[in-house]
């Protein structure tokens, strides 16, 4: 117990600021993957062949490279593409993108792929009838997405989406192989410096553990409210 | 980009290996699991969501430190005969995937095992069939048919965590991807080759397990 005292003496703090960075890189995570399927979504459920071709490849090749390979590709590759851009712009100096950045982004289009899939299976499954009858009524076009398609959308893509969090949540961890300080990595370099792994190692799936358990009683009550009925 | 296909195939062939091999011992983990959860024992029963949802609720890479870093450190373990086994990044590895696919497993199979409808089981017991024929005949194949699409997805993902061997020092096809993008800093070529051929077996798996869905349907 004494090696997670807080201050010089033991890991808590530097555990604790940890705990925060899981849980900030997570959010950023999912944020940006939201982002992402509201730019893939539409091209997905659109009429057009090269849309559907390219919002088709993303989620495919996302969801079926592992994602340290990802993680991989924007930590080697990264500041390349970046540098490659800003050359572009006649900006030639050394850039180095922060673990933060490439990390949250990484995890971010992979959590994009996932939740594509579930907003598009969430607005296929809504009646068709809906549409028609939104039509029918005269609603223009903006009115009848955001009053009549996402909320029913979001009553069935939430239950899919608390997945999806719990997924991302979980792939935050391979980050730490880019050297950004966050639950596992601090881990590992506790474990390292006092030689006992199997104390950190544990404590940290306990630390895990929390924020699955605490985000599905969240995410629950959430659920609930957007089930109710209309 | 051709010069490293040679090299990337042959870790391929570790990465089939590992995920084969934790898929066998996750089956058998999970079923076993999937019966103590169903088991009318609360303690049993209990023991067994304990442990799905521990596995299920952590990070695959920190099941692998603490039983490749972690366990090193009993100093007991270390005395007894599984000290050959889990000194070797190898195994430690296969422990750590086949627990954890074992958990997801186990869930699969629990919901297969529930859904079944009763009205099959009361056929069976009135037709005086003694229960441990029942399960073997009627619960279990129903239940491998209804698993199977989840138990797909759970597949591919393992095939995709496979990929963590190479954070315990094995060279698979990601740790070979890693090696060469380090020595050559071509990322993105790699990546392509790499990512393809992760593809390739998720497009077989899938494949396998539509085909064979379709032939359970037709019996």
């Amino acid at each position: 117990m004494e090696l997670l005292y807080f201050g010089s003496k033991g890991w808590g703090d530097e555990l604790f600021t940890a705990f925060l960075m899981t849980i900030a890189v997570s959010i950023t995570a999912m944020f940006i993957g939201i982002l992402f399927s509201i730019i893939f979504t539409p091209l997905k459920l659109s009429n057009n062949k090269l849309f559907n071709f390219i919002a088709n490849s993303y989620t495919t090749v996302i969801r079926g490279v592992p994602e340290l390979l990802v993680i991989y590709l924007f930590f080697f590759g990264g500041s390349g593409a970046v540098m490659f851009v800003a050359s572009i712009f006649g900006y030639n100096e050394y850039i180095e993108i922060n673990a933060f950045i490439t990390g949250s982004f990484a995890i971010g289009i992979i959590s994009g792929a996932y939740s594509t899939e579930v907003f598009r299976g969430a607005i296929q499954s809504i009646d068709q009838g809906q549409f028609e009858a939104s039509k029918a009524l005269g609603f223009k076009k903006y009115i009848y997405f955001f009053k009549v398609i996402i909320p029913q959308m979001l009553r069935l893509a939430i239950p899919n989406l608390s997945n999806v969090w719990q997924i991302t949540l979980k792939d935050t961890s391979l980050i730490s192989v880019t050297g950004l300080v966050e639950i596992m990595r601090q881990s590992y370099i506790a474990a390292g410096s006092t030689r006992d792994p199997l104390f950190f190692y544990s404590f940290a799936a306990l630390l895990y553990l929390i924020l699955t358990f605490l985000s599905m009683k969240i995410l629950n009550k959430l659920e609930k409210n957007y089930s109710r009925g209309f | 980009m051709i010069d490293s296909l040679p090299k990337l195939l042959s870790a391929t062939l570790t990465t089939l290996k590992l995920l084969s091999l934790s898929l066998v011992f996750g089956l058998i983990i999970g079923l076993i699991f999937a019966i103590m959860r169903l088991s009318k024992n609360k303690f049993v029963s209990n023991f067994s969501y304990g442990f799905s949802y521990v596995f299920r609720g952590t990070p695959l890479l920190v099941q692998i430190f603490i039983i490749y870093f972690g366990l090193g450190q009993i100093e007991y373990l270390r005395t007894t005969f599984l000290w050959v086994i889990l000194k070797e990044p190898y195994w430690c590895a296969i422990i750590a995937f086949s627990l954890n696919t074992g958990a997801y497993t186990s869930e699969i199979l629990r919901s297969a095992f529930q859904t079944i409808k009763p009205g099959y089981i009361e056929a069976g017991k009135s037709l005086g069939i003694s229960s441990k024929i029942i399960f073997y005949k009627i619960q279990v194949p129903i239940a491998i048919r209804q698993s199977l699409p989840a138990y797909g997805n759970e597949i591919i993902l393992m095939l995709k965590g496979t990929s963590l061997a190479s954070t315990v020092t094995l060279m698979d096809l990601t740790g070979v991807a890693k090696y060469i993008i380090s020595t050559t800093f071509k990322p993105v070529e790699v990546f392509i080759v790499a990512g393809g051929i992760y593809l390739f077996l998720t497009f077989l798996i899938h494949n396998f397990i539509k085909f064979s869905e379709k032939k359970m349907r037709t019996n």
